[in-house]
């Protein structure tokens, strides 16, 4: 590996850690070797995830957000994720427009296509959190696509997740619904200046009263209005109090245990899946799509059959 | 198929930018969708952006090609100061394209600056795609000697 480069994002040169995010997002063994390199540098960075549906105003909020904690005198880099298109796995990354004033502030932003990946993020963003981590950013903040009620994932890799609501976007059963709701450790009623606001507080209010959770913490409920940053120090304030929280409890080191399970589960599949394709005889993948489709073979007995090639 | 996962493959990866005063960005919201369904992740960044905040995106973002396009005819006076902080910033290497209106007597000049391909009104999609396309090929073909 290329001490060289690797140094270069040690020191956070845009440059070296804009290609190293390109070569994770390419995968393969220079990916991995990049990030094995850098990995005993990582643990410092404090992951803070940003999700909510489409129009809630994410990107603005996650723009102010990052005002604020460079007000702080924070490290900030921005991972921004849209989707890809299903058919011609192009995309269109638009999250970027809403974070204008943060040119010449110091503060890293990257936009990602989630290139297929489901759960709101991309497949390489674990490995980007690792680039940012190295490149000594104390602050990362992940923005996830346009969420409904399943893309959770987020909360996997986050340290504080952040979910963030609008006025006006559904009625109280749209609140009590499972999924996003549950994996928020902060959560954020946006354009708070919209009529609404108020009852969208109140039936977030009335979901956490009758979800007493699973343990003590208590998502708090902020308003907020991004583009002026009303409310954002408060968010701010509610996330390190989250994680002071998380101190005090011995929660730290099990939420980065279940991240790391989650991972390694996740790098092993890709590792091992990537050797078995790479050892198959060419067509032999696509002489089976074709058994499979014809009804000839089953899929359960073709991967029994992989595992043991 | 049997491209395997271990193959290194990506998008072209493209900033879209609208440098300058311009008050609408129909042609390159066109143009971002047209390189989008060829297969392209486009960084869209829209209207009123300063060279800086151009340089700094095609920098971050690792972008292979910068589109910009303009309409208000200050590209004499942007486009210089763009690539100049492209080359300070080390992202010299990009594939330059410009839209818009630019009379026919600018383009040499812009030539020398790096700009490859200039798209003027009227000019198709299609043919845009296809030069990105063709000229990245050429690039990746170039490397890999």
């Amino acid at each position: 590996m290329n001490t060289e480069f690797i140094s270069q994002i040690q020191n956070g040169s845009p440059l070296a850690v804009a290609r190293a995010i390109t070569a994770v997002e390419r995968g393969g063994a220079p990916a991995r070797e990049l990030c094995r390199a850098l990995f005993p540098h990582t643990g410092r960075a404090h992951i803070i995830g940003v999700t909510g549906a489409p129009g809630t105003g994410k990107s603005t909020l996650v723009n102010a957000l990052a005002k604020e904690f460079r007000a702080r005198e924070k490290r900030v880099a921005i991972l921004a994720i849209d989707p890809s298109s299903p058919f011609s796995g192009g995309a269109i990354l638009g999250d970027r427009l809403r974070m204008q004033d943060l040119t010449g502030t110091g503060v890293y932003i990257r936009s990602m296509a989630s290139r297929g990946q489901l759960g709101g993020l991309a497949a390489a963003v674990a490995d980007a959190l690792v680039i940012l981590d190295a490149a000594q950013f104390e602050i990362i903040l992940v923005e996830t696509v346009g969420a409904g009620q399943s893309e959770v994932d987020i909360a996997k890799h986050a340290l504080t997740t952040l979910v963030i609501e609008a006025p006006g976007l559904g009625d109280e059963i749209q609140a009590i619904k499972a999924g996003i709701l549950e994996i928020a450790d902060v959560l954020v009623v946006n354009k708070a200046d919209r009529d609404g606001a108020n009852a969208a507080v109140a039936a977030l209010q009335m979901n956490l009263n009758l979800n007493p959770n699973k343990h003590a913490w208590r998502p708090p409920i902020l308003k907020t209005i991004a583009p002026t940053s009303e409310g954002v120090s408060q968010v701010v304030d509610a996330i390190y109090k989250h994680t002071a929280y998380l101190d005090e409890h011995g929660l730290r080191a099990q939420k980065e245990r279940a991240r790391f399970d989650d991972g390694l589960r996740a790098l092993a599949q890709r590792e091992w899946l990537e050797q078995k394709m790479h050892a198959l005889p060419p067509g032999q993948w696509d002489a089976w799509l074709a058994q499979i489709t014809q009804r000839q073979r089953d899929p359960y007995s073709i991967a029994q059959e992989v595992l043991a090639s | 198929m049997t491209e395997t996962t271990a193959t290194p493959s990506s998008p072209i990866r493209v900033l879209v930018a609208k440098p300058g005063l311009d008050g609408h960005d129909r042609g390159a919201k066109v143009v971002a969708r047209a390189m989008r369904d060829a297969g392209m992740e486009v960084i869209y960044t829209g209207i009123r952006q300063t060279p800086e905040m151009i340089a700094e995106a095609a920098v971050q973002e690792d972008v292979d090609v910068v589109g910009l396009s303009i309409l208000s005819g200050a590209h004499m006076e942007l486009f210089p100061r763009v690539t100049e902080l492209l080359k300070e910033k080390g992202k010299d290497d990009v594939l330059l394209v410009a839209g818009g209106i630019i009379p026919d007597e600018d383009i040499p000049q812009l030539n020398t600056l790096g700009f490859r391909g200039i798209f003027g009104p009227g000019a198709n999609t299609h043919d845009l795609v296809k030069f990105v396309q063709d000229e990245m090929a050429a690039r990746k073909h170039k490397a890999q000697g």
